[in-house]
């Protein structure tokens, strides 16, 4: 009844083209943005923010890369956290080596860096196709982790390889409270948020859905599919690379190759597929259920003050944890996006649905 | 109607909730935060360890009522040895009670991680024998705290045991097997220059957590035959180079594990194949302490063990117990020093660098035998650094060497140095001492 359509007449192809047709998405995103930017700081403390909202809006940011390559090209990679750790090491070489670069100019160049070297590794992926592609990106990954755990050049020859971030100075302005690496986060994850949904609605995201959804067709109707899979693993790593110089920088401080193993790649690919494949809001989604809600399980019990022995809450964490997702993958294979656009769906008929 | 019966319910529910934290909170406590790992591949060696700090601590509590008047509130936080787990665990317990008094992270990786963030909280790191190898020096490293010995001083009193042992090391070969991570690759440095100085020749050889697979490692140690294998492993990595070395026949006796890979968990699942292993020993194992008696007395006798009785007094239970104790007279020390009963992070950093556990003090305390004196002070923040060597009969553990003390002489330079150089990149201006 609230959230329908009727009345609301598009008199332009700017209004017709918006991503937000209806003007009730528009009120509610513009809520949601309201009380991330402002509510949020107002009600949530240091551990919320440092512990859980920080490391969840990078890994959106970093599912929102892998969603454009896996989601809109339809190639499944399993390098992502490389792509990660080749932005993470090259911001910190960068800073290191040209001491006096802008923060944002260095956070810029390792996400090219990190295209640069995706765009190689997805060379492989104009001749195989899907699981075999898998097995292809699978190589980026052990290289890139051999590669840092190495070669000490990339480590600055720390003895024990593992480095630490330079401070935060964002022209003068030092990012060090735990609100202020909050913001800067979710500046991040806005504006990832905005390009890729521009950019999947642009010329490139439909040739990229094309690719995906049948190549020979794509090919026949005049999209390159070189152009078109390259350029997806490029926008895709980049988007992945500022993801992993943010969970270096902002979030760890201080790292070693082990924090962009393959567990990385493979929590930011449970985030795509639970999320919801070709979706940014499933990003976000999927990203809320892989990092906050192990957090969650494993301090309910107390939180209901069920007193239970720490292996066994942490045991606990993984059995339900586990079986949450095969239920949601039983209940909606599609992600939790298409359940709210099933939900939506269902309010546009209420209360009088047939 | 029914909205308002769920709010009046959650009401009184919270309510309730307050009521109950509030005596809780106006009792003198002070806060012991726990990182511990009772699940994942290390829990074999995370869970001995977490044991000995919540049955030390219960015996204190139970025993003399807390420490100085204030009772403890132990509280643990699983990591599962994660890097961003235990920052959070981390995040999550800092501002809790009274303030954290002290974090042991038992994780190099966190440590690194953590390192960056206690100077800005105010709570000092205890990492007793891991940690950063240069936070000895406590001029840069205000607030990390290596207590009895780092990576450094590890790697050195095993060279000098192996020296004499074999009657200097020209032209033998060293091969060190390690975990790929911060920890393993920590005494590199110190081997390698050792090589240049005593003539033998080095090699190192990584392992992927978690260790399982090391076929390829050892085929190479058949090859080269080296004269002495070092070992710096963790959790089922220890257990399966053991196995591994039976494999490809290389005697166990010479075979050294660091302090991390000399305990009951490494050798047991090898059998008698681990018969004659040796490693370092921070302390001893065994529980015939006086500190034991007590345990048994006041938490195992009321049924409030964290663990089975028979399991008091293995290696790492020992090593926990000692962490906890070590961490509670930097509590006792920053008591002293402030006058305050409830003390906070800031405060137990003055305990700890004036930290002085005499031989009277560690008696007092029923851990003769166990701990050496230490003495911690504004420059040196290991306190102590000294090892024996001990080997495995297939039954327990028994001491093969007295105790050898790393070379200060040798070693501080090198930390200053590292620690210089931390300095620099982080732009800390180290502390002058007096």
């Amino acid at each position: 009844m609230i959230y329908r359509e009727t009345g609301q007449f598009r008199t332009s192809y700017a209004a017709d083209q918006a991503i937000f047709r209806l003007r009730q998405d528009r009120i509610g995103i513009a809520l949601v943005l309201l009380f991330a930017w402002v509510g949020v700081p107002l009600l949530a403390d240091d551990y919320l923010l440092r512990a859980i909202l920080v490391p969840f809006l990078i890994l959106a940011v970093g599912a929102i890369g892998l969603n454009l390559l896996l989601g809109y090209c339809g190639q499944i990679s399993l390098g992502t956290g490389a792509f990660m750790a080749i932005g993470a090491y090259a911001a910190y070489n960068l800073a290191l080596r040209l001491p006096g670069l802008p923060l944002l100019l260095d956070f810029l160049l390792a996400g090219l860096v990190a295209a640069a070297v995706g765009v190689l590794f997805g060379i492989p992926s104009l001749r195989i196709k899907g699981l075999y592609l898998a097995v292809a990106t699978l190589a980026a990954q052990f290289f890139v982790d051999w590669m840092f755990a190495r070669i000490g050049w990339f480590t600055n020859y720390t003895p024990s390889g593992s480095v630490t971030a330079p401070p935060l100075d964002l022209f003068g302005w030092l990012i060090d409270t735990p609100l202020e690496k909050y913001w800067l986060c979710l500046a991040f994850a806005c504006l990832t948020a905005i390009v890729a949904k521009n950019l999947v609605r642009s010329r490139i995201g439909r040739s990229w859905m094309a690719i995906r959804d049948m190549d020979i067709a794509a090919e026949i109707i005049g999209i390159r599919p070189m152009t078109a899979k390259l350029s997806a693993f490029a926008v895709s790593s980049f988007v992945a690379g500022v993801a992993g110089v943010l969970w270096a920088f902002v979030h760890l401080g201080s790292w070693e190759p082990l924090a962009f193993s393959i567990d990385m790649s493979f929590r930011l690919l449970f985030m795509v597929i639970i999320g919801g494949m070709g979706s940014i809001l499933g990003s976000f989604l999927g990203a809320a259920f892989i990092t906050i809600l192990p957090i969650f399980l494993n301090q309910a019990p107390a939180l209901i003050g069920i007193e239970l022995s720490t292996a066994m809450v942490s045991h606990l964490e993984f059995m339900i944890f586990g079986a949450l997702i095969v239920l949601f993958l039983i209940v909606e294979p599609h992600g939790l996006a298409r359940l709210w656009q099933i939900g939506k769906e269902k309010l546009r008929l209420w209360p009088f649905p047939y | 109607m029914r909205l308002s019966t769920l709010a009046r319910t959650l009401a009184t529910t919270a309510a309730l909730a307050l009521l109950a934290a509030a005596p809780a909170g106006a009792a003198d406590t002070i806060f012991y935060p726990h990182l511990v790992y009772r699940s994942g591949a290390y829990a074999p060696n995370g869970i001995p360890f977490a044991n000995g700090v919540a049955d030390y601590v219960a015996m204190v509590n139970a025993r003399d009522g807390g420490v100085g008047g204030a009772r403890i509130e132990l509280e643990e936080c699983e990591t599962g040895y994660a890097t961003d787990r235990g920052v959070e665990c981390y995040e999550r317990l800092k501002t809790k009670g009274s303030g954290a008094i002290a974090f042991s992270p038992l994780s190099t990786g966190i440590t690194f991680a953590l390192t960056e963030k206690v100077p800005v909280d105010k709570i000092p790191l205890q990492t007793m024998g891991y940690g950063r190898s240069e936070s000895a020096d406590g001029r840069v490293f205000q607030w990390n705290f290596p207590l009895l010995g780092t990576y450094w001083s590890a790697a050195d009193i095993l060279i000098q045991h192996t020296a004499r042992i074999s009657g200097g090391l020209k032209g033998k070969k060293i091969t060190l097997v390690y975990h790929d991570s911060p920890y393993g690759k920590e005494p590199i440095p110190v081997l390698q220059d050792h090589a240049a100085k005593h003539g033998y020749t080095f090699e190192a050889i990584p392992v992927t957590h978690p260790g399982v697979e090391q076929k390829a490692a050892w085929l190479k140690i058949r090859q080269t035959r080296p004269d002495f294998v070092f070992l710096w492993g963790w959790g089922v990595m220890n257990s399966t180079a053991i196995k591994e070395a039976v494999a490809v026949g290389y005697p166990r006796d010479k075979m050294y594990g660091v302090w991390w890979a000399a305990a009951e968990p490494d050798v047991r699942p090898a059998g008698d194949d681990a018969k004659g292993y040796q490693g370092l020993a921070l302390h001893p194992s065994g529980a015939d302490y006086a500190v034991h008696k007590d345990i048994l007395k006041y938490v195992y006798d009321a049924g409030k063990g964290a663990g089975k009785r028979e399991e008091v007094g293995e290696v790492l239970y020992n090593r926990g117990m000692i962490d906890a104790m070590l961490k509670l007279e930097a509590v006792r020390t920053a008591q002293k020093l402030t006058g305050k009963t409830v003390v906070n992070g800031a405060d137990v950093r003055e305990g700890y660098a004036g930290l002085d556990l005499s031989a009277a003090r560690i008696k007092e305390l029923g851990f003769e035998g166990l701990v050496t004196p230490l003495k911690v002070s504004c420059a040196d923040h290991e306190g102590a650094r000294k090892a024996r060597i001990h080997q495995w009969d297939g039954k327990k553990w028994v001491f093969v060497s007295d105790w050898i003390e790393a070379d200060t002489k040798y070693l501080r330079p090198k930390v200053e140095a590292a620690a210089a150089a931390y300095a620099k990149e982080k732009g800390i201006t180290p502390a002058s001492c007096p």
